[in-house]
């Protein structure tokens, strides 16, 4: 790996990847958003007043937590630090990018944001941001998503938001993003296209990893004041990549850290029924932009099955592309099972229970503090709370059964 | 080089005649029948035929073909079949054929091998609703070498300027599309499309341009030809196939066609 400036890399390629591959009735959107992105970069006053958002609302800076009781479980000697994205309000990392485009949605006079969400996280933080600017909001969500993630439903919908259940194709993630790119075609007048991911034709990966990258701005800074070194290795979950790219991007050129991203493995590595796009995908287009993706050789996009319906997505950012292909980030597979018995492990030793999308990462980290030397050190990124998942960790360790047999 | 679609849409417009373009999904419902449905519309009036390549992540479909294009893919349909039905229709009829696809399942056959296999089977070129010229410099080259149409779009919001490069870089014509949206019947073909054409006009004197997107009755054919080179129809037909067959699907052409010829 050769000493490169990485983090000054922006779109609209990275190496091979990226671009805009989408239909020219959204050419002029693109164009705006990105005008209007590098106008608002340029100006001291929109990073002075998202910077207060953050401060008096969203609740930034998050907290570092030393994770001592989980780090016993993570091999001899390996100190763990979670990034506690989890405070957040919303109760994801999602919020950072959502506050940076309502406020961009301002400055392009548009009224209406439209959004998808797999796990709801990202829809509940566009319901949120939209109530706190007054902008009409609707979300798209794979009706298969509307029933694992009921709870955020209602969250959605209590904040002012409409939520539209899709019924095409596989009816999750990836076709919630069809039927808001259709949306967007057809008001791109007065709607912006609040999208919750690095994916997407640019400007959005660069825009939005540069929204998230307070993640691992502040990550860094605290780990070198509170503890004195960056931490041997990072570890985040991939579905789309965003708070994975949110926590890497910081230390993209301090070559000594090590980075790791964790996709759902959904069954198990080299099982049929996974969302493993950079381990098991090629490079080819999906959503706007070239990419890793899971596709047949006609090139059509395959289903991906994980039980965490935020890595639910057959694509994947195209920075990640990249990183995969420079060496830069080691990404590796995680199975359902893998994920649970992480989130519990958490619960239990720390009292956080973790998103069942982070529950990826943490499960990663039990494995690669095995493998790394002793005294070594993993700043993970804890990106939701799990509060959403109640309803599927309560069926998958039977604990809603035993609630009702305690009734009955 | 001489584009067979640019040579019969500039042929029946300098014989005061009108253009209709008739949009069929390959492999819809299977691919014989959709072999005689494309024939039956070329038979019956369509002037230009685009066949659609049936995709998973259409985004500039409305519901109508998404519905259509997913019996296909669920019957089984496999992109090699494409290059069957052109071959099985363009033995039968002399319209020129264009494959209207999404740019995914190109990139995986390869551009190259996309060219080379739809020229064999006697395709005129290729529609890309999310290929737009700045990322298509290999299909540039490559429709070059194996002289083939390609249709890039022109829309309401594209700037003078990429509305010159459409025009430029298109051959066979421009895909005006008519309105801010996806493909399905409209009552009103938006005023947005005369001032899409007016666009492509101001752009190019010589680029044929013909308007797409929620055209689906007689009074619009004629109403868009009455200033374009031709009108664009899809979903129209789809729902006439899928109500009715291919006896409903002729009868539609007829009715579309009709007052286009003198």
């Amino acid at each position: 790996m050769s000493e490169q400036n990485l983090r000054s890399h922006v779109g609209p390629y990275f190496g091979e990847f990226g671009g805009r591959f989408v239909p020219e009735s959204l050419i002029a959107a693109l164009d705006e958003l990105e005008a209007t992105y590098n106008t608002a970069k340029a100006d001291p006053s929109f990073a002075a007043e998202l910077a207060e958002l953050h401060r008096t609302y969203t609740g930034r800076p998050s907290i570092i937590t030393e994770a001592k009781r989980f780090a016993e479980h993570c091999g001899n000697d390996v100190r763990v630090f979670l990034k506690r994205e989890d405070l957040n309000h919303t109760g994801s990392h999602k919020i950072n990018n959502v506050i940076g485009q309502a406020l961009l949605t301002k400055r392009m006079g548009k009224t209406r944001i439209i959004a998808e969400t797999g796990a709801g996280q990202h829809g509940v933080a566009s319901a949120t941001a939209a109530a706190l600017f007054g902008l009409e909001c609707v979300v798209y969500m794979g009706e298969v998503d509307t029933e694992r993630q009921a709870l955020n439903v209602a969250r959605m919908k209590l904040l002012g938001a409409e939520v539209i259940p899709v019924t095409t194709g596989s009816k999750t993630l990836k076709d919630a993003i069809n039927e808001a790119l259709r949306d967007w075609v057809a008001n791109v007048e007065n709607t912006h296209y609040l999208l919750g991911t690095v994916a997407g034709p640019h400007p959005f990966p660069t825009m939005v990893r540069d929204f998230h990258s307070v993640i691992g701005t502040e990550a860094r800074q605290q780990m070198l004041d509170e503890f004195g070194f960056l931490p041997t290795a990072l570890a985040a979950c991939v579905g789309g990549g965003s708070n994975a790219i949110g926590l890497f991007h910081a230390f993209l050129d301090d070559s000594d850290v090590k980075m790791f991203g964790f996709e759902a493995a959904g069954d198990g590595m080299g099982t049929p029924r996974h969302a493993a796009t950079l381990n098991y995908g090629r490079p080819g287009v999906l959503h706007g932009a070239r990419s890793y993706m899971l596709q047949d050789e006609d090139g059509q996009t395959m289903e991906s099955h994980s039980i965490s319906a935020g890595l639910d997505y057959p694509g994947v950012g195209p920075e990640h592309s990249w990183l995969k292909d420079l060496g830069r980030v080691e990404y590796r597979g995680i199975s359902d099972a893998e994920a649970m018995d992480a989130l519990r492990l958490l619960s239990r030793t720390e009292g956080i229970i973790p998103a069942i999308e982070t529950a990826h990462a943490l499960a990663g980290v039990i494995k690669l503090g095995k493998e790394l030397p002793a005294g070594s050190s993993i700043l993970v990124n804890l990106s939701g709370r799990g509060d959403k998942d109640m309803e599927t960790a309560g069926k998958y360790f039977g604990l809603l059964d035993a609630a009702k047999e305690a009734q009955a | 080089m001489t584009s067979k679609t640019s040579a019969t849409l500039k042929a029946n417009k300098a014989a005061g005649d009108g253009n209709l373009i008739g949009y069929f999904p390959a492999g819809y419902p299977t691919l014989e029948g959709s072999i005689e449905a494309s024939i039956a519309m070329c038979q019956n009036g369509v002037d230009v035929l685009e066949l659609g390549v049936p995709y998973s992540d259409p985004v500039m479909d409305g519901i109508v073909i998404q519905e259509a294009t997913m019996v296909a893919l669920n019957n089984g349909f496999k992109l090699k079949q494409t290059f069957d039905a052109v071959r099985a229709i363009t033995a039968k009829v002399n319209t020129p054929v264009l494959v209207m696809t999404y740019w995914n399942p190109v990139l995986q056959y390869g551009i190259e091998n996309f060219a080379r296999d739809l020229v064999a089977a006697g395709g005129a070129g290729l529609i890309t609703p999310d290929l737009i010229p700045d990322e298509a410099k290999e299909w540039l080259e490559i429709s070059d070498k194996y002289e083939l149409d390609r249709v890039f779009l022109g829309t309401p919001s594209s700037s003078p300027e990429r509305m010159k490069t459409a025009c430029d870089l298109s051959r066979g014509f421009v895909y005006a599309v008519s309105t801010m949206g996806i493909t399905g019947a409209r009552d009103e073909v938006d005023a947005n499309a005369r001032k899409v054409v007016a666009k492509v006009r101001e752009a190019s004197s010589t680029a044929n341009t013909a308007v797409g997107i929620g055209i689906s009755t007689a009074d619009q054919v004629v109403e868009v030809n009455s200033y374009s080179d031709g009108a664009i129809v899809g979903s129209a037909f789809v729902r006439a196939y899928s109500e009715g067959g291919v006896e409903a699907l002729k009868a539609k052409t007829i009715e579309l066609s009709a007052r286009l010829k003198k």
